[in-house]
């Protein structure tokens, strides 16, 4: 009887034990874990380090070997070539007008029609609705060659109308905007309209002020389309002073052994601030806009 | 005779109600007009143009039936190349962003909330970088002779180890497609990530504190809590981040044109080939209608899962 007794508290005491150590691994992979994280994290900024001090550095440092974590001879030379010697300014000019355009016309045409969907209800509105979503879907390429076609028969190439007109309906943006809308309750449009308010004066001055965080989302969004549609800016701008900003740096590219790297991660740099301090300031509404349009439909 | 007097009055209440909705398309006319003209007129009007022979002149357009599609899939060896590239190209972003979005998510979820923003802000920041910033520095970082890769790899033992001589990312068949799956990964889990994380928020802590008080482990809480819990979102991601990896252009324009030796041949971009480089407006867009195929039917199935799996 004492024997058993005994063994049964040996037995708990190495189980005990074991349970201490399985414990103790786990914390282990935990933060092993969390290491890889971090580390992760750090690759994930490396290319944008790399990029900005490349830039700061003479083409004789660019391709030394082992590389130089740290510009040691900084330089602003790279900079002056692109500022001064190309029409770099201008590139991003055409961006901002570009990007601006898409998201004004996207913001307009986008919360007129979001709220007839999110809001109203009217004959085909599910057709017409799940129309936008699954060209929203699908890719893109197919029109577009067709709208390539269109722009050359509009003569529209190397002008912004090219590079906005042909975004104003912003599929994405509708359905954000549906999606927020869905959610501002009956009651105060009932309201408004027996208080003799017209069906704009509904939209305008009760659901419109309401969706300020939507709206916020979908111009970020729309501006960031407008400034990163690489493909389609690329075959209708030709003209050295229509092009892009993103386009015009990446035929820096195209010219590698003639140019210096540093000139190139100058461009590279500069297409990169402005969306970056976008992303900085609006960070909240970056998070918005991607979450609504996704959990939960 | 009862028919023929309920056929005018549900005729009248039809267009009555169409009328009476008349707000409703007046606000919609602003989005629908520039739709039709600049998305669905050109999604027909390429369906249209994959059966015709059709170059810069207009006046030359000539239908030809199914041959684009005959010559895509029995002589033109590049365009085959190009196909199975993109969907290996698929095969190994897709599952690569899936998982690593959802052991950041994981992760990262319980620490402090400075530390999970400057997660989420890490690897959010190649995305608003955008695909050609990211091209132009990718191809300096995985130069052969100066690149920071070689050099990091160097330090680290790896070529040493291996007892090979340095790689040309690149420029060589075996690593290049590779290389350019590695760019694409790094630009694709800060979507995903946001998305986990926000699916993460939305789980009842509740549920974390029975499974605690009847004893399961972390282990057992993230495969049977967690994870089930996270699949439409699992879902979701997965059907985006596919169609938008199959879309993959700007990295093989920029960084290796499709080569070398065709090693980096995508779907779109024999389509910007043929349609802008070879101006063969007609053979380009029937390989649009292949990818939009191909995508759809993807897109499709990926979406009957989703309806079955989750009850909206």
């Amino acid at each position: 009887m004492a024997d058993f007794t005994v063994s049964q508290a040996e037995a708990e005491r190495l189980q005990l034990q074991k349970a201490i150590w399985s414990a103790r691994l786990t914390r282990l992979l935990w933060w092993l874990a969390v290491l890889a994280v971090f580390v992760g994290s750090l690759l994930s900024l490396m290319p944008i380090y790399w990029m900005i001090t490349g830039s700061f550095k003479i083409q004789h440092d660019a391709i030394a070997y082992p590389p130089e974590l740290f510009p040691t001879h900084p330089t602003l030379q790279n900079w002056e070539k692109l500022l001064v010697g190309m029409p770099t300014l201008r590139w991003l000019l055409n961006s901002f007008i570009a990007a601006s355009g898409v998201a004004l016309l996207g913001v307009i045409t986008s919360t007129l029609a979001g709220y007839a969907f999110g809001k109203k209800r009217f004959p085909g509105q599910n057709l017409l609705f799940w129309l936008l979503l699954l060209t929203m879907m699908l890719p893109k390429q197919i029109s577009l060659i067709p709208l390539f076609i269109m722009m050359r028969d509009l003569k529209w190439f190397d002008t912004y109308f090219a590079l906005i007109i042909p975004y104003a309906a912003y599929p994405f943006g509708i359905f954000l905007v549906k999606q927020f809308m869905q959610g501002i309750p009956n009651d105060l449009l009932d309201a408004a309209k027996i208080d003799g308010a017209s069906e704009f004066g509904v939209f305008w001055h009760v659901v419109l002020p309401l969706t300020k965080p939507a709206v916020g989302a979908l111009a970020i969004f729309a501006f960031m389309f407008g400034w990163n549609d690489y493909i389609w800016q690329l075959v209708v701008t030709n003209k050295q002073t229509m092009l892009t900003l993103p386009v015009g740096v990446s035929k820096l590219v195209a010219g590698w052994a003639t140019i210096d790297i540093g000139v190139g991660m100058a461009g590279a740099t500069l297409a990169f601030i402005p969306m970056l301090v976008i992303f900085l300031l609006f960070q909240d509404y970056f998070v918005k806009g991607i979450t609504v349009g996704a959990v939960k439909g | 005779m009862t028919v023929l007097a309920a056929y005018p009055e549900r005729r009248r209440t039809w267009w009555q109600k169409i009328w009476d909705a008349r707000a409703a398309y007046l606000f919609i006319l602003p989005a629908y007009i520039p739709f039709i003209v600049f998305v669905l007129y050109p999604l027909i009007n390429g369906l249209r143009l994959s059966f015709y022979e059709a170059g810069v002149n207009k006046a030359k357009w000539r239908f030809i039936g199914f041959d684009n599609f005959v010559r895509l899939f029995t002589r033109d060896d590049v365009f085959i190349i190009a196909l199975k590239n993109t969907f290996l190209f698929v095969l190994i972003v897709v599952p690569v962003v899936v998982v690593i979005s959802i052991f950041l998510a994981v992760i990262v979820f319980p620490l402090p909330r400075a530390a999970q923003s400057f997660v989420r802000m890490s690897f959010y920041m190649p995305v608003v970088s955008g695909g050609v910033v990211l091209a132009m520095v990718w191809i300096w970082i995985f130069n052969r002779d100066f690149g920071l890769l070689n050099y990091l790899l160097e330090i680290a033992g790896f070529y040493k180890l291996l007892g090979i001589p340095k790689i040309g990312w690149l420029a060589q068949t075996e690593t290049a497609l590779l290389s350019l799956a590695m760019v694409v990964i790094s630009w694709s889990i800060g979507q995903p990530l946001i998305l986990f994380l926000a699916a993460l928020g939305n789980i009842s802590e509740e549920l974390y504190d029975a499974a605690k008080i009847d004893g399961a482990s972390g282990w057992q809480i993230f495969w049977k809590i967690t994870l089930p819990l996270l699949r439409p979102t699992t879902l979701f991601v997965l059907v985006t981040t596919t169609i938008n990896v199959f879309q993959v252009f700007v990295v093989v324009l920029l960084m290796t044109l499709g080569g070398p030796a065709n090693a980096t041949q995508t779907i779109v971009y024999r389509i910007y080939e043929n349609a802008f480089v070879f101006y063969k407006y007609g053979y380009g867009a029937a390989m649009g209608v292949v990818l939009l195929l191909i995508v759809g039917s993807i897109a499709y199935f990926q979406f009957k899962l989703l309806g079955q799996e989750v009850e909206y």
